[in-house]
């Protein structure tokens, strides 16, 4: 086990060096000159090179991309701000946390929603139960998380006066950012946990449990779900993806202050340094999930324990993650 | 006749399958006896109904498309159809335990062999967790598998010990009676006989009855008793095994021995496939079911149905035209 | 069984797509999504001719106005019809759906025809570059294009098209792979046919039930991508009534005026809803074995 870990972690750094190459290189092409966004239109020829050559921006892509990913993964250094200066891995350091926390509570109240709705929808296929469950999820699937996060506003905070509008003082200004953010999540692992019990219900071993005589629950539990709990691990490990990429969102309406709105504020500024280190620093995270996903998977399914005791590169995340 | 007990007693058991709104008639009126230590081989083409008996019998059809209809199974004294979920569960892998056709996909991937044995122990004898795996490793051993390998998975087993470990699993708490859904024929001939073999000694070690559900006639005239052929859902013919391989009655039955190669390369005894196809079981017509597809219908044997009938001591036989039969072969 | 299966297609391609048909109809929540969706359509092209105003057209006389007979869905704090810009964002939201999800067919397809066809290291090299390209969330990619390419409605569709192109391109390549190995494409081979021909009579159609179903499936998917672009101020820019970006300028009066934000959230949640239930449908259609 500790192998496999090892030789995942491994795995992981030309995956990241890759991720860091594709972030840097969009944020490279982008048109407009940083040192005009930064100096403002106004500035004048001279300060402009100035300017430049302090940010390092006259020297080429390749040793431009080299010193990144050199102060990036060697002393985790993502630059400084155009607009305050302030080194982004500081600032990283304070927000990651309650962007984490964010997309981690969600993404824990989806799988308690998503896995009971999903297996209860597969146990009574084609009836209402099934049916509306499943129309549920769609539903859920259909809505713009940001809206959903809104219409909770104005019914929980405004309307009712029940739970803070913004902010994370106290634990109940979690309860609208954690829901809005998990509807989405619950409602995919509800889909992909029908399907994928579905699927082991039809099987022989299911039969053979039954056959010794086992309790129909049990039979549910440690057969059906167990075997089926392998894609579904996939679909929660992709949605912790979703899920950072909702809590920039939701942090923004509820003023939480995450990588969300860090980023979604450089945004808006064209402060370059800011949005490629959040989105190198969340694919990192993401790399990590998936890595973790993978350890998961080798727990419970002794076949792909199987396959890397045989040198084998590909977890079966891949493999579904394909056949998503 | 033997003098032997019934274990058990199959009455006009009907079983029906509900798809896309059609319903399939798998298993029509049908009655056998099984008496103790004795072996019933159920012979018939894939789908005439053979492994939906044995699933009945267990109470594990297919849900909700599958359903008994009508009929009873009485076991120990007790309608298996009528007792509760609760009773039935305690007979299951316990008194009664199936081996199922295809090793490959009857075993749960993701749980070690040994767990998978020591699971149907543990529901059905008070041991503790160590004298179960005790006794799980000694039933691996049993069908020749090293108790060492009692934490391995069931994809580091080839088809041949795989099956080994479902009958192992199956045979945990000695049960008095063994469905064996074609228990070889996912199987290689070589690991076939190993196996068959295996299943006779462990039978007579353990005094186990056996239900065994198969199309090799061979494994038939090696292993049963008695004989039911099969056809379309109905019991066709019922005979002891030499009475029926020396004095087979029904023109399938017939059929079933001509399609069986013969290597004495006689030209005129080579091969000989039944014409047509078993008749949709969504649509069974009335009268002889084998109608479509025997040389020696007639009207008649269409328009009636027709009832299983005694052509002499105890070999039954649904056929109008026994004789002419006869006469022909 | 598979070769058979795919000859089979192409012999009966009028008799399957009946099939396909007649299954679909069957499905009451998929028909009732197409037709939304073409209910949908037709607002879009007789927008002008449906709209009661303009979309621009400001009243700063009448502005938060209630439901009444002259705007029924009130106006929004600039005074502008709530219903007319709905209206025409239905224009916003199918182009959105349609064009990011052309780009990105025609992009992750032409990857996975290279990476498929060609396999060895084109291959290797084109999925090892979809592994880095998926480990950045989706979301974000989109994000990041869609800084660099700069704020816009248009720029929105670009960057939502190219950071999906990765589900296509492993649907073509893993159904070319399986082509690949069959002896159909040895005989097509033996006759001279072209790679190019080889390609586009057998792999394609053979990819085309999972490629539809994806399809079907990332309009809806993209309308609430480009939605998000625009909530962070990317995607549709003022005064281009966008459902998204409506509900983004709703959300500053959310406290006097919830109206705007409601409006433009149901008719998101509609039309998305209705491509994923027709997506839906259409995965059961096309393939059965999954449905049971």
């Amino acid at each position: 086990m500790i192998n496999y870990i090892v030789k995942r972690l491994l795995l992981m750094i030309p995956v990241l060096l890759g991720v860091s190459l594709l972030v840097f290189t969009i944020m490279y092409f982008t048109p407009g000159d940083p040192a005009i966004i930064i100096l403002g239109p106004s500035a004048t020829q001279e300060s402009i090179a100035q300017t430049k050559q302090e940010l390092g921006l006259d020297k080429p892509f390749g040793e431009r991309y080299l010193e990144y990913i050199g102060n990036a993964f060697l002393r985790f250094d993502l630059g400084k701000s155009f607009f305050t200066g302030r080194s982004v891995s500081d600032e990283v350091l304070i927000r990651l946390p309650y962007t984490l926390k964010l997309a981690g509570l969600a993404i824990l109240c989806s799988l308690i929603i998503g896995i009971p709705a999903g297996a209860t929808a597969a146990m009574n296929q084609n009836t209402w139960k099934d049916n509306a469950t499943m129309f549920g999820a769609l539903f859920f699937l259909s809505m713009p998380a940001f809206w959903f996060a809104l219409v909770l506003v104005m019914i929980f905070s405004i309307n009712l006066k029940l739970l803070p509008v913004v902010g994370i003082e106290t634990w109940t200004g979690y309860i609208l950012p954690v829901i809005s953010m998990s509807v989405g999540g619950a409602a995919g692992i509800a889909r992909q946990t029908r399907s994928s019990m579905l699927e082991v219900i039809r099987q022989d071993y299911v039969t053979t449990a039954r056959a010794k005589g086992q309790k129909e629950r049990l039979v549910v539990i440690g057969h059906i779900l167990r075997n089926g709990l392998i894609p579904i691990v996939v679909v929660a490990g992709n949605s912790m993806g979703t899920m950072m990429g909702g809590a920039l969102i939701a942090e923004t309406i509820f003023s939480i202050p995450g990588m969300g709105s860090y980023m979604v504020n450089a945004i808006s500024k064209r402060d370059y340094p800011v949005v490629q280190g959040g989105v190198l620093v969340i694919a990192v995270c993401f790399s990590l999930i998936m890595l973790l996903v993978d350890i998961v998977l080798a727990f419970v399914d002794p076949r792909i324990r199987a396959q890397f005791s045989s040198k084998k590169k590909k977890g079966s995340a891949a493999k579904w993650k394909a056949a998503a | 006749m033997k003098e032997a007990e019934k274990l058990l007693t199959i009455n006009d058991l009907t079983v029906e399958f509900t798809s896309d709104r059609e319903i399939i008639q798998a298993v029509n009126h049908v009655s056998l006896e099984i008496y103790k230590g004795e072996t019933l081989g159920l012979v018939g083409e894939t789908g005439a109904g053979k492994t939906t008996i044995a699933k009945s019998i267990l109470r594990i059809l297919p849900k909700p498309q599958g359903r008994t209809k009508s009929g009873s199974i009485i076991f120990d004294g007790a309608d298996l159809l009528s007792i509760s979920e609760h009773e039935m569960r305690k007979i299951r892998g316990n008194k009664i335990s199936m081996i199922f056709q295809d090793p490959m996909s009857a075993l749960n991937p993701v749980v070690s062999v040994g767990k998978q044995i020591s699971e149907a122990i543990m529901l059905h004898q008070k041991l503790s967790k160590k004298e179960t795996k005790e006794l799980a490793i000694k039933m691996l051993e049993m069908v020749g598998i090293p108790g060492a390998r009692y934490d391995e998975y069931p994809h580091q087993f080839s088809g041949g010990m795989k099956q080994r470990v479902i009958i192992a699993m199956a045979l945990a708490c000695r049960p008095e009676l063994l469905l064996a859904d074609e228990p070889t024929t996912a199987l290689d001939v070589t690991i076939q006989a190993q196996v068959l073999e295996m299943m006779a000694k462990l039978k007579e070690e353990l005094k186990t009855s056996m239900l065994l559900i198969t199309h090799d006639l061979g494994i038939v005239a090696e292993t049963c008793d008695k004989v039911a052929v099969i056809y379309a859902g109905e019991i066709i013919e019922y005979a002891g095994v030499e009475e029926i391989f020396d004095n087979p009655v029904h023109p399938y039955t017939l059929g079933l021995f001509g399609s069986l190669p013969s290597a004495d390369g006689d030209k005129e005894k080579r091969l000989k496939p039944i014409n047509g196809m078993m008749p949709n079981p969504a649509r069974l017509p009335g009268g002889c079911k084998f109608a479509e597809r025997c040389p020696h219908a007639s009207e008649e044997c269409r328009s009636n149905e027709i009832e299983l009938a005694d052509t002499g001591e105890g070999h039954l036989v649904r056929c109008m035209k026994c004789s002419l039969v006869k006469e022909a072969r | 069984m598979e070769s058979s299966g795919v000859i089979a297609a192409e012999a009966k391609k009028e008799s399957n797509i009946s099939i396909v048909w007649r299954r679909l109809r069957k499905n009451k929540l998929a028909v009732a999504g197409l037709i939304i969706i073409s209910l949908l359509i037709l607002i879009a092209i007789f927008a002008p001719l449906i709209a009661p105003y303009d979309y621009a057209e400001q009243d700063l006389t009448n502005t938060f106005a209630p439901p009444s007979r002259e705007h029924l869905l009130g106006t929004d704090d600039l005074g502008r019809d709530e219903l007319s810009r709905l209206i025409y964002g239905t224009r916003q939201s199918l182009q959105i759906g349609v064009f990011s999800v052309a780009i990105a067919t025609v992009l992750g397809t032409t990857l996975g025809v290279f990476a498929g066809f060609y396999g060895g290291k084109v291959d290797i090299l084109l999925m090892r570059f979809l592994d880095i390209y998926q480990s950045v969330p989706g979301l974000l990619l989109s994000i990041a294009l869609a800084t660099s390419l700069g704020p816009g409605l248009n720029n929105a569709i670009i960057a939502i098209g190219v950071s999906t192109m990765s589900v296509y391109a492993r649907i073509i390549r893993a159904s070319l792979l399986k082509v690949r190995s069959m002896e159909y494409i040895e005989a097509a081979r033996a006759i001279n046919a072209t790679d190019f021909r080889i390609v586009m009579k057998y792999a394609l159609p053979n990819a085309i039930a999972p490629l539809l179903i994806s399809i079907t499936m990332n309009i809806g998917n993209s309308i609430l991508a480009a939605s998000m672009l625009s909530f962070i101020g990317l995607g549709a820019q003022p005064p281009v009534a966008e459902w998204g970006a409506m509900l983004t300028a709703g959300k500053d009066f959310i406290r006097i005026h919830g109206s705007l934000i409601t409006y433009p959230g149901i008719a998101m949640v509609i039309s998305v809803l209705s491509f994923n239930l027709l997506g839906d449908g259409l995965r059961d259609a096309l393939d059965p074995r999954l449905k049971n």
